[in-house]
């Protein structure tokens, strides 16, 4: 079974909520509309269509754009070498899905990495705490809105955290500033 | 006050008797054993261990016992990026080493904070503890941790021993 | 008379490894014991807490995070080239993997990634191999010199320099090399090198029959690490470990044989794979994975197109001038070179908009990129889809039930390295 028709068999399963299946570098995604029903598409997966593997779980922050972040989850199934990709929207004022633990115990410390990072909450899930960054860190650092260097925080104990010195080089990120796309001029469409 | 006594030592004079000051004999019996306590991080730790291996050999130095217990230290090396999160650490085992102790800072990370100029790293290593040598490179050759480490032998023959025998030496905090 | 001890501990992970034995912590048997960040054993700064029984463990709970340096927040402020360096110390003992990791990555995502001129294959096929070789030899070192066997630490860390003279004359530095670059390599085989890796290949199998001699039918050795925390073909699958782990346990999964890249199809190698999932298959399927890599290397070296000279002037870079950077000659004498030459300079690769994950067979399992580009010559999301990360989140499952003393073994048998794990 290629990873086409595994796509097309979880779009058979649960219809309109699973978009079409894209391409692109020979890689399959489909996007789930409704972030409550991960849990049982996953289940799907991994019991009728055998991905038994899950490679990753990334999130990505669309700031400025609704709905905020974005769950992409890799599947794999090992025996048959086929992959397929999973996206979920998420909007910002909910900032939460439920877990896939039960599926595969992998994504416990996956979702911990993404809820250290971004800050998006994973229901059901038995320990949902920090990993990356100290228990305390009142900041998630992955956010877009959050700059390179830092903002001070309170590290009980001897340490301090002040903002690292940037001199304001030209890669240097802006809270809040233009992104990489619209300070260059070669990815400006035709209108512009 | 740097103390310049040398050990004088004439063998058709003295014959197998060797007559010096107790500053210099206590200096050159601390240079020549300097024992460290690898504070290995990152990648410089893997340089580290090359350095104490075959091919650069520490030991003929007198540092090869590796002790990573501080309270059997002479100098910390932190070889690594220090982030806040382990900066606590750092520092806490800085203070459980005895005195005299001295710190290396071997690397680009640990002297400035690196490349890395970013919310999670601490900008160098000397903005918790006091800092003797610092060695640039990212990774800086065995041959650079070699030569920092004769630096130091050079600053500890020249510290007056006897004078300070009673003082602490105190963090300044800023 | 039982008295109750209290035993106060402020941080959250201590706390949660006695979560559920409120009971029983209360009559004060369990100890937690802080295996802390500065630790000999624990290969890098990690953390681990664990309660113990007596000197069994009941519990253990990793703590990690000690160099989470924000590559990923990092990475989408350089531009692509810029950031390889960053991959060097990701996992910083077999550098030149990394390299060939993230630039295969993002020439997935301009789609060259299976158009690279053949030398440049299997360059980057030796690079990625003496780095296998290379990551295994400090893996099993530091696995045995944590378990007293100190003579074979200082044994593989000469065979290391080998491999280190080897990338200095290719790169120019021991460790972090930087090599690979998008579309190709950073410049060609210097000469004699070829030579040189053949000759290592000739010392490094007596070299291994030794270290075997040492340790694979050691009384101690045996004893010390055969039937210590099996992993199950089911749980190694699961819990979604790479690499010599999961092929210890049983499973036929090697990235270089199932997903294909470079040259991996023209060449002859065989996949080991433990029976039983312990300590001792893991480290005997790294040790056969070396033997492996030799053969490779030679194989390379044989197969290589343009030989040693590279008499017949074959290509390291793909040969299109928005990638590659143009040769210094024409740069400052003809416009169009000049142009190329800024814009990649300033702005960097550009990239179609689009997602992509690439996995590639790391010696410590799959180190995987997925970077989300919108266009342009910076990533929008890059995420590094680190090995050790997700191997390390077995430990909680796997010290349950064994002693103190076997903490060291198994997490010598893991490999992780932190500087991947905390990115």
């Amino acid at each position: 079974m290629s990873a086409l028709e595994t796509a097309q068999k979880i779009k058979a399963k649960f219809g309109d909520l699973i978009s079409e299946p894209a391409e692109f570098r020979g890689e399959i995604t489909v996007k789930l509309a409704d972030a409550e029903q991960i849990t049982a598409v996953c289940e799907f997966a991994k019991q009728t269509l055998g991905f038994n593997y899950l490679v990753d779980i990334s999130s990505v922050d669309n700031y400025g754009d609704d709905p905020r972040w974005t769950i992409v989850y890799h599947l794999r199934d090992i025996v048959n070498v086929v992959e397929i990709r999973i996206k979920i929207d998420v909007n910002e004022e909910k900032s939460e899905l439920p877990s896939v633990l039960s599926v595969w115990r992998t994504a416990n410390w996956h979702e911990r990495e993404i809820y250290d990072m971004m800050g998006i909450r994973f229901s059901s899930h038995p320990d949902l705490r920090r990993i990356l960054m100290w228990e305390g860190y009142p900041y998630f650092p992955l956010r877009k809105d959050f700059p390179l260097a830092g903002k001070p925080s309170e590290l009980p104990g001897v340490a301090f955290t002040k903002i690292s010195p940037m001199e304001g080089g030209p890669f240097v990120t802006v809270a809040g500033g233009k992104d990489s796309i619209s300070r260059e001029p070669r990815v400006r469409t035709p209108e512009e | 006050m740097l103390t310049e006594t040398e050990i004088g030592y004439n063998s058709k004079i003295e014959g197998d008797v060797v007559v010096t000051r107790v500053d210099a004999a206590l200096n050159w019996f601390r240079k020549n054993s300097v024992w460290p306590m690898p504070m290995g991080l990152a990648c410089c730790a893997i340089e580290l261990m090359a350095v104490g291996a075959s091919r650069f050999d520490i030991s003929r130095f007198g540092s090869e016992v590796m002790r990573f217990s501080p309270r059997q230290a002479d100098c910390m090396i932190v070889a690594g990026t220090v982030t806040y999160k382990m900066a606590m650490c750092v520092k806490r085992i800085y203070d459980q080493m005895p005195e005299p102790k001295w710190v290396i800072a071997m690397g680009a990370c640990a002297s400035t904070g690196g490349m890395y100029r970013s919310y999670a790293v601490l900008q160098g290593v000397d903005n918790i503890i006091p800092v003797d040598i610092y060695i640039s490179g990212c990774p800086p050759r065995p041959e650079a941790v070699l030569d920092a480490l004769m630096k130091l032998q050079a600053k500890i023959s020249t510290q007056p021993v006897l004078e300070n025998l009673m003082a602490v030496k105190t963090l300044q905090n800023h | 008379m039982a008295t109750v001890q209290d035993i106060e501990v402020r941080d959250s992970a201590a706390r949660s490894a006695q979560t559920a034995d409120e009971l029983q912590d209360m009559h004060g048997e369990r100890m937690v014991l802080n295996m802390g960040p500065s630790h000999p054993a624990t290969h890098g700064v990690l953390r681990i807490v664990l309660e113990l029984d007596g000197e069994i463990i009941t519990k253990a709970d990793p703590d990690v995070g000690y160099l989470h340096r924000g590559d990923e927040k990092i990475a989408e402020n350089m531009t692509y080239t810029q950031f390889i360096p960053y991959t060097d110390r990701l996992d910083y003992l077999a550098p030149l993997a990394n390299n060939v990791a993230y630039a295969l990555a993002v020439e997935k995502l301009l789609g060259i990634h299976d158009k690279l001129p053949p030398r440049c294959q299997y360059i980057r096929v030796m690079c990625a191999e003496l780095a296998r070789i290379s990551a295994h030899l400090l893996g099993l070192g530091a696995f045995a010199m944590d378990m007293g066997a100190v003579t074979v630490f200082l044994l593989s860390f000469t065979e290391r320099e080998k491999i280190y003279n080897l990338a200095e004359a290719i790169s120019g530095a021991r460790l972090t090399t930087s090599y690979t670059r998008i579309g190709g390599v950073m410049r060609d085989l210097p000469p004699g090198w070829l030579d040189q890796c053949q000759q290592f290949c000739d010392e490094f199998i007596p070299a291994l029959n030794e270290f075997e001699t040492l340790l694979t039918r050691n009384r101690i050795w045996v004893d010390r690490v055969r039937d210590l925390a099996v992993i199950s073909k089911e749980d190694a699958i699961d819990y979604g470990l790479s690499g010599p782990n999961l092929r210890g346990s049983g499973v036929e999964w090697d990235l270089r044989k199932k997903q294909p890249y470079l040259c991996y199809k023209d060449l002859e190698f065989d996949i080991p794979t433990g029976a039983v999932g312990d300590c001792y298959d893991r480290y005997l399927v790294r040790m056969e994975e070396m033997r492996q890599s030799t053969r490779i290397l030679e194989q390379c070296i044989k197969k290589i197109p343009g030989g040693a000279d590279n008499k017949t002037n074959e290509p390291v870079n793909v040969a299109d001038g928005k990638i590659t950077l143009p040769p210094k000659q024409k740069v400052l004498s003809s416009m169009e070179e000049l142009i190329h030459q800024f814009m990649l300079v300033t702005e960097g690769v550009n990239c179609p908009p689009g997602e992509i994950y690439f996995g590639h067979e790391n010696p410590k399992g799959e180190l995987g990129f997925y970077i989300h580009s919108k266009g342009g010559g910076t990533p929008y999301r890059l995420k590094i889809r680190a090995p050790s990360f997700v191997n390390l989140s077995i430990v909680p499952k796997i010290f349950v039930g064994t002693l103190i003393s076997d903490t060291v073994a198994i997490l010598g048998s893991l490999d992780f390295v932190m500087g991947e794990c905390d990115r």
